[in-house]
């Protein structure tokens, strides 16, 4: 059988820096196929060259058989290869129709957009995947989950042959996953391909066929999937001995509790127009707070509401030193900061320097006669790439050109940088891979024995079971129930977030 | 030598960076064969004299695209300055005290200019207003206000001093031409290297990451405007004082889009991120150089107009072009 994919001696450097080097994929004509591999291992520069954002330095790239010149994602898309991505790449402000429909609108006779058959040809594709939502509604109102099935339901429409899903389920719950699952077995029995990018290693071994791996560049093996166990995928993956991994173990939040200190913050009925209703809680000097709940349930939004971003209508958050904080700029001179959830959108600066992206807070603190210390400001990069392992060309290189997980170390650096006495960290780990995430974790349990509060939001229940001193559960914009660690389990906790509590009368 | 050898081994030619550079000697050569009398003196000063307000004013739009920003207002801004120096310095007070009236010909307008500065920067900061709508404000009634101030009249000014704004000379240069350079020097230094730059580069290259670091996202964009207005208050005077005559109904016309365009042939990014001050020089000296060309090749005014399109077009293109 010809391979639908077959990409060989694939090659890429950004700016002098190696990408690439002799990577290859092959995938057949209708199988579910993985990709894993650390940060910078080349997983999303492959993809990109496959869907022509980035153009190859040498190799070949073969579809069923024929050599593929694509230089366009429009190019891609119409040789029947759809990509989602792992940042959303949908316009919030259009309708759900215009955003599935977008550059492929079915036309009237006299050219205008067909709008009746745009939104029934939209409905009839998003029943597919058990979703049934207004189409005419902004595509914006609705949550990431049904944003992330809106953008796969656009690249399944587009009669795709080959569907790549880069961290499709990164932001979806166990149900959506399921259906999404269900749709990649239904493209898979009509004869589609679905090439799977994930950090979830069980997500592959309930879906996948066979799995790529690949590491600094290269890529290592294939193997059929059902061949293979998780140690010896992490082994590969590492390059590291899977007898050496085994004793490792765990998540590396965990570690040596000492006693959490004096209160630092405290947050009492919190009330917003973003959702909270009743948040309570407090933070204490070296300790992790975990905030546990479902996706709206409100952790971002009390995140929010702390660093001064949200305005609140009821209820305060008192600091140890200051009676409000209602600015970003008043938080950080108070010694706190937040690595938030979505780095595109609102962490990194992308045509700046992973220097300037790291001293972007610390801005004031440089400041000398009007004018950035640029010689204390390299000493001080530099510190911080060497001690966080920031895979980069030099403190110049655009942190555009980095990869996910070189980018959230350069975010997290913007803060640890402040010597932070709080760091609210939402989802910190999220769209980096196993190596990356281990080093990430570590770094902030460090910290945290140095004194260091930490406010932890994660839908990784393993993560903030293991990771949290305490966990604050909400539940519809109310904080419940508080666990105390040691003694949460992931069950413990799972209960805590869909259990019925009782709210006293007010 | 070392010094010499890497900047060397790290120059590649880029079209995207580079373009303007190659168009403005391709522009040169052609009129060192074709255009009679170009390498005289006089040329030289003209060229100087009509591009130093494009530049002047295109620096300033710079600051504001830089910010994701644009200003219309700055053709308007220059009328009002441009109006109001000769009827301070004609007024009963200024020519009771030339020294004192010939400073206050200077300082109020540009005050003045500034201050419609702090109101395009507060509009578009604080109100949200799209900055295309909040400097359409002044776009047109700026240019009202300063035709109502001077009932519509022509003013005619002989000051020596006050001309010397605009036909003064330093070691044999148009003394107009020095203060780009000034300007651009102090401009450079603010982007590239003080506490403002950073923080106005930021908020243009991502406004949401900018606030979230506690960077004042407002003030820094109240500031871009500012500038921008202030420096237009002055490429307004300097107009008045080559003219020796002041017609608000003329001053700064369609200079908004001349600007824009040697921002743009300067290789600032219209969403902003980046401010190349010396690019924006280089852009107003292209759009110059071009004017003059045709124009002194017999080539008609509009036919003027639209070889400027082109060149917008050329600017933008190779914008575009730029990817891995």
């Amino acid at each position: 059988m010809t391979d639908l994919i077959e990409m060989s001696g694939i090659g890429k450097a950004f700016a002098g820096v190696v990408a690439l080097r002799d990577a290859s994929l092959a995938i057949r004509p209708g199988e579910v196929h993985a990709i894993i591999g650390q940060n910078g291992a080349g997983k999303s520069t492959l993809i990109k060259i496959l869907t022509g954002v980035y153009r190859r330095d040498e190799g070949s790239v073969q579809m069923a058989g024929e050599d593929l010149t694509i230089s366009t994602p429009r190019e891609a898309q119409d040789a029947g290869i759809s990509t989602i991505y792992q940042e959303l790449s949908l316009v919030p402000l259009r309708s759900v129709t215009e955003n599935v429909m977008m550059g492929y609108e079915p036309r009237t006779r006299l050219g205008l957009i067909d709008w009746k058959a745009a939104h029934a040809r939209t409905r009839e594709i998003l029943a597919r995947f058990g979703v049934e939502i207004d189409v005419t509604r902004q595509l914006g109102r609705y949550s990431t989950a049904i944003q992330q099935l809106v953008a796969i339901a656009r690249a399944v429409s587009l009669d795709a042959r080959l569907v790549i899903m880069d961290e499709a389920t990164s932001s979806l719950d166990d149900q959506e996953i399921e259906t999404l699952f269900s749709v990649v077995r239904e493209l898979k029995k009509s004869g589609v391909a679905v090439l799977y990018i994930s950090h979830f290693l069980s997500e592959l071994y309930e879906i996948c066929d066979r799995v790529t791996i690949m590491r600094d560049g290269r890529t290592v093996a294939t193997h059929e999937v059902a061949q293979t166990t998780r140690l010896g995928l992490v082994s590969e993956m590492l390059g590291r001995d899977a007898s050496e991994i085994a004793a490792a173990g765990q998540t590396a939040l965990s570690g040596e509790r000492s006693k959490p200190g004096a209160t630092l913050l405290e947050v009492d009925g919190l009330g917003t127009r973003t959702g909270l209703r009743d948040v309570s809680f407090e933070i204490r000097k070296g300790e992790i707070v975990g905030l546990g709940g479902l996706l709206g349930s409100g952790r971002t939004e009390s995140a929010r509401a702390i660093f001064g971003l949200d305005k609140l209508l009821r209820g305060e958050v008192r600091h140890h030193a200051a009676p409000v904080i209602d600015t970003p700029a008043r938080a950080i001179a108070l010694g706190m900061g937040f690595l938030t959830e979505d780095r595109k959108a609102d962490g990194i600066i992308p045509h700046m320097s992973v220097r300037e992206n790291i001293t972007l807070a610390l801005l004031p603190r440089l400041r000398r006669f009007g004018a950035v210390d640029r010689a204390r400001e390299r000493e001080l990069v530099q510190g911080y790439i060497d001690a966080l392992q920031i895979k980069t060309s030099g403190m110049e290189q655009p942190i555009r050109e980095l990869s996910g997980g070189n980018q959230q170390k350069v975010l997290l650096a913007r803060w640890l940088a402040l010597e932070p006495e709080i760091l609210i960290l939402d989802e910190p780990t999220r769209g980096v891979d196993v190596g990356a995430k281990f080093e990430i974790q570590s770094i902030i349990r460090n910290q945290v024995a140095k004194g260091l509060a930490v406010l932890l939001i994660s839908s990784e229940f393993e993560e903030l079971v293991e990771g949290a001193d305490r966990i604050v559960v909400l539940q519809d914009g109310y904080s419940v129930t508080e666990l105390q660690n040691p003694g949460i389990t992931e069950s413990a906790l799972i209960g805590a977030m869909v259990h019925h509590h009782e709210r006293l009368a007010s | 030598m070392s010094m010499a050898s890497t900047v060397c081994s790290q120059f590649r030619f880029d079209p995207a960076r580079h373009g303007a550079l190659a168009a403005l000697v391709v522009i040169l050569c052609f009129n060192l064969i074709v255009t009679p009398n170009f390498l005289h003196t006089q040329t030289l000063f003209v060229n100087i004299s009509q591009v130093a307000t494009i530049a002047i004013v295109a620096m300033g739009m710079t600051i504001v695209i830089a910010t994701g920003g644009i200003d219309l207002s700055v053709g308007a801004i220059m009328a009002l300055s441009g109006a109001l120096a000769p009827l301070i310095f004609l007024s009963p007070f200024g020519l009771a005290n030339p020294g004192l009236g010939l400073a206050a010909a200077i300082i109020i307008p540009i005050l003045a200019a500034l201050c419609c500065g702090i109101f395009n920067g507060v509009m578009v900061s604080y109100f949200n207003v799209q900055p295309i709508v909040a400097t359409l404000i002044f776009f047109i009634s700026g240019r009202g206000l300063a035709q109502v101030l001077t009932n519509g009249n022509l003013q005619t000014i002989s000051n020596p001093s006050f001309s010397y704004l605009g036909t003064g000379k330093i070691l044999g240069l148009p003394f107009q031409g020095w203060l780009v350079l000034a300007i651009a020097l102090v401009l450079w230094w603010l982007v590239t290297r003080s506490m403002f730059g950073r923080q106005l580069l930021a908020v243009g290259g991502n406004e949401r990451a900018a606030r979230l670091s506690g960077i004042p996202v407002e003030r820094v964009k109240i500031g871009a405007y500012v500038i921008c207005a202030g420096l237009s208050g002055l490429a307004g005077l300097i107009v008045v004082a080559i003219n020796s005559a002041s017609d608000a109904a003329r001053i700064g016309s369609l200079m908004e889009l001349d600007a824009i365009a040697a921002a743009v042939v300067g290789g600032t990014l219209l969403q902003g991120g980046r401010a190349p001050i010396f690019g924006a020089i280089l852009g107003a000296v292209i759009i110059q150089l071009v004017k003059y060309t045709l124009l002194a090749n017999g080539v008609a005014d509009e036919v003027a107009l639209i070889a400027k399109a082109a060149i917008i077009i050329g600017a933008v293109y190779l914008q575009q072009g730029r990817r891995d």
